[in-house]
């Protein structure tokens, strides 16, 4: 195989934000109901021409429902699905020129990998010649030539998902959709997939819908996330500001790991740099600065989300006053390049800060039971309201 | 690796060798022997008798006396090949009907949310609570001219004259049809039950349509389940004796029918053990074949 090459930075790539650009697929205010159950609630979003979307979420959140109406094997409750901008809720899924990569594979077991591939394309009637070429290029596209006449039980996990995604593209579909493409294989060889996927999606300039609950494969492979919640979609946007900016702590605490601070809203003032400084005070922790272009009113309450790795710890107090809390190491997660410090602070509470191992181990100042002091920049925490 | 017999295990395997040998092979050396040897007003009605007492030549004797005439009747009096070939024809074609009443049952069962489908399975199977003959005899009261079936239809104003049904072959299609057909549905839900119906979404997702998908992946992929329920009807239902004998007519042919009639009436057990080293013989050719497919099956699991 391969090595993956580096994903090309798609810095520029954001149709989204070009109101002249229409999207591929719309969702207007769809609604699916199970009896009395919401599995997707009031939605409405579009995805784009060459996105990479993923759907983001825990089971249960409607995701895979979401995907589902796509594909067409669910019909909307309320609302349309618009594909190019045509209505296709009244469209059989055999008829949509979506395909779909299932998260069992859903291989045939009594067919080939030839076979497998070459389904698709015989259903819509071409010639022989036609078929075997295109099988002969999926087959490339996925390096399974030497496989074809196996049987989909004669092969290892990596190899069926490969056969699978071959299946899936050999139509040339507007839109793929991939349900936990890769949640059967290893973490290895999921890591080296997500490249993969991402190259390929690029190289073949097709959209595709991802459904995953791996928030890390989110973060790889997607042009944008959406995170959702019990049917509703909590936020889109790219993987740079679903972490850096989580619009509430849902979205916070399910991307990466996350600290919140609870505080009353004390004022707003201006720094020398000229940013906006909010002020808080917390209970336990007196008062915590945070940058942001928020408007609260007094006493308002919020929280700070506060990731790790952007928590400074260390035994002597730092030279600053703002943000500063002391507490006690309790606890210390060593997962080899970094270590996370649970800290826990006079109030009974914990946070954690996380350390890169940039020294050798026996190096490390900071144990069990230490008097630490946590500190962070005001840039560092994202205000929340909800 | 020496002296090391674990005789338990021995033990284990020779149980199912020694139930076979002593019920079925030593019954059958029997069958055979008396299908060979010549009909006799006796007791036992037939010659030669091995006698203990004259040892080795004696069983010499028994042997010398053999012949196949028996087999050569079967032969020459068409009585015996046309009950074998409208046995062919009843049991082949109750097969297949029992196959399209059966196919839906199971493809209904096996799409049931799976709390209902222990009930349905034990509905399938709660006929067999009641005797068999008894259910048989059953079937003379639904389908006689004043039956149940025929005073419902005229009732209905469908018919003005009661149909003739019983004592045709039409009864007895329907008794084997109606006897055999949890042996159909049963081995076709267990396959149908294990089929991953995301196949059947991929399926569609390619862009296949609802009935094609049927046949090209639900029908394959139930073949195994489709050919061990056609054994399972096809080979009773060939040598079947009692359904043609209370449901069918006089002119009702089938081999067992044949073989009881020579037994019971005409005491002729060399020819009526004959007609049964044929029937079996007969029926060894499916059975061989039905195995080869499951051991295709098992080695194509195991991969």
């Amino acid at each position: 195989m391969n090595a993956p090459k580096p994903a090309e930075p798609a810095s520029d790539f954001a149709p989204w934000l070009d109101p002249a650009q229409a999207p591929l697929i719309r969702f207007e205010n769809v609604t699916k109901k199970y009896g009395d159950f919401t599995a997707i609630d009031n939605l409405t979003l579009d995805i784009y021409e060459r996105e990479f979307y993923s759907l983001l979420g825990p089971s249960g959140c409607g995701k895979t429902t979401l995907m589902r109406l796509l594909a067409g094997f669910e019909v909307p409750t309320k609302g349309r699905i618009l594909i190019s901008g045509e209505d296709i809720s009244a469209i059989p899924p055999n008829k949509r020129p979506i395909n779909m990569m299932f998260q069992s594979y859903a291989l045939f077991p009594h067919m080939s990998v030839a076979q497998n591939i070459a389904f698709g394309l015989k259903q819509e009637g071409k010639s022989k010649r036609e078929i075997n070429a295109r099988v002969d290029e999926m087959l490339s596209l996925v390096q399974l030539e030497p496989f074809a006449n196996r049987k989909p039980q004669q092969l290892s996990g990596g190899q069926r998902q490969r056969v699978a995604l071959a299946r899936s593209l050999a139509k040339k579909p507007k839109l793929l959709l991939l349900d936990e493409p890769l949640g059967a294989l290893d973490k290895k060889l999921r890591e080296q997939t997500q490249f993969e996927l991402v190259n390929l999606q690029e190289k073949l300039g097709m959209t595709f819908v991802i459904v995953t609950h791996d928030q890390e494969e989110a973060m790889t492979v997607s042009s944008r996330i959406a995170v959702m919640d019990l049917g509703k979609v909590k936020q889109v946007a790219t993987p740079d500001i679903i972490y850096e900016q989580p619009n509430s702590r849902y979205v916070a605490d399910f991307i990466g790991d996350v600290n919140f601070i609870e505080g009353a809203y004390i004022k707003q003032s201006i720094s020398e740099s000229d940013t906006k400084l909010q002020h808080f005070q917390s209970s336990s922790h007196g008062e915590l600065v945070a940058q942001g272009e928020i408007e609260l009113s007094a006493d308002e309450k919020a929280w700070l989300a506060l990731r790790p790795e952007k928590i400074e710890i260390s035994k002597e107090k730092p030279g600053f006053t703002n943000n500063c809390i002391k507490g006690k190491v309790w606890d210390i997660a060593y997962v080899g390049n970094t270590s996370t410090y649970h800290v826990q602070l006079s109030d009974g509470t914990f946070i954690k800060a996380q350390r890169v191992n940039r020294n050798r181990l026996r190096k490390r100042r900071i144990t069990w039971e230490d008097d630490v002091w946590l500190s962070w920049h005001s840039d560092a925490p994202v205000i929340l309201t909800k | 690796m020496k002296n090391n017999v674990n005789w338990g295990r021995v033990a284990l395997i020779a149980i199912p060798f020694l139930w076979l040998f002593f019920l079925f092979l030593l019954p059958f050396g029997s069958v055979i022997k008396m299908s060979l040897s010549d009909m006799a007003t006796a007791r036992p009605p037939y010659t030669p008798v091995f006698n203990s007492e004259e040892g080795i030549i004696g069983l010499w004797t028994l042997i010398s006396e053999f012949d196949l005439e028996n087999y050569l009747l079967l032969t020459e009096d068409e009585l015996y090949w046309r009950s074998y070939f409208s046995s062919l024809k009843i049991a082949t074609l109750s097969t297949i009907f029992t196959l399209l009443i059966g196919f839906p049952i199971a493809y209904g069962m096996a799409k049931t949310p799976s709390q209902w489908r222990a009930t349905l399975v034990m509905l399938i199977i709660l006929p067999f609570w009641t005797s068999f003959l008894i259910r048989v005899y059953a079937w003379i009261g639904i389908l006689k001219q004043e039956g149940l079936l025929n005073n419902a239809l005229i009732y209905f104003g469908i018919i003005d004259q009661p149909l003739v049904i019983l004592n045709t072959d039409i009864a007895v299609y329907i008794g084997i049809v109606y006897s055999y057909l949890p042996f159909m549905v049963l081995p076709l839900y267990a396959t149908l039950e294990k089929i991953d119906y995301s196949l059947l979404e991929a399926a569609l997702d390619l862009g296949c349509s609802q009935f094609k998908t049927f046949w090209v992946i639900v029908v394959p992929l139930a073949l195994p389940g489709i050919i061990a329920g056609c054994f399972l009807v096809f080979i009773p239902a060939m040598g079947e004796f009692v359904i043609p004998d209370l449901l069918g007519g006089s002119s009702t042919l089938m081999i067992g029918k044949t073989l009881w009639g020579e037994f019971f009436n005409n005491r002729d057990w060399p020819v009526s053990s004959a007609v049964a080293v044929i029937l079996l013989m007969l029926l060894i050719v499916p059975i061989v074949l039905f195995q080869k497919m499951q051991e295709k099956e098992l080695k194509e699991q195991g991969q």
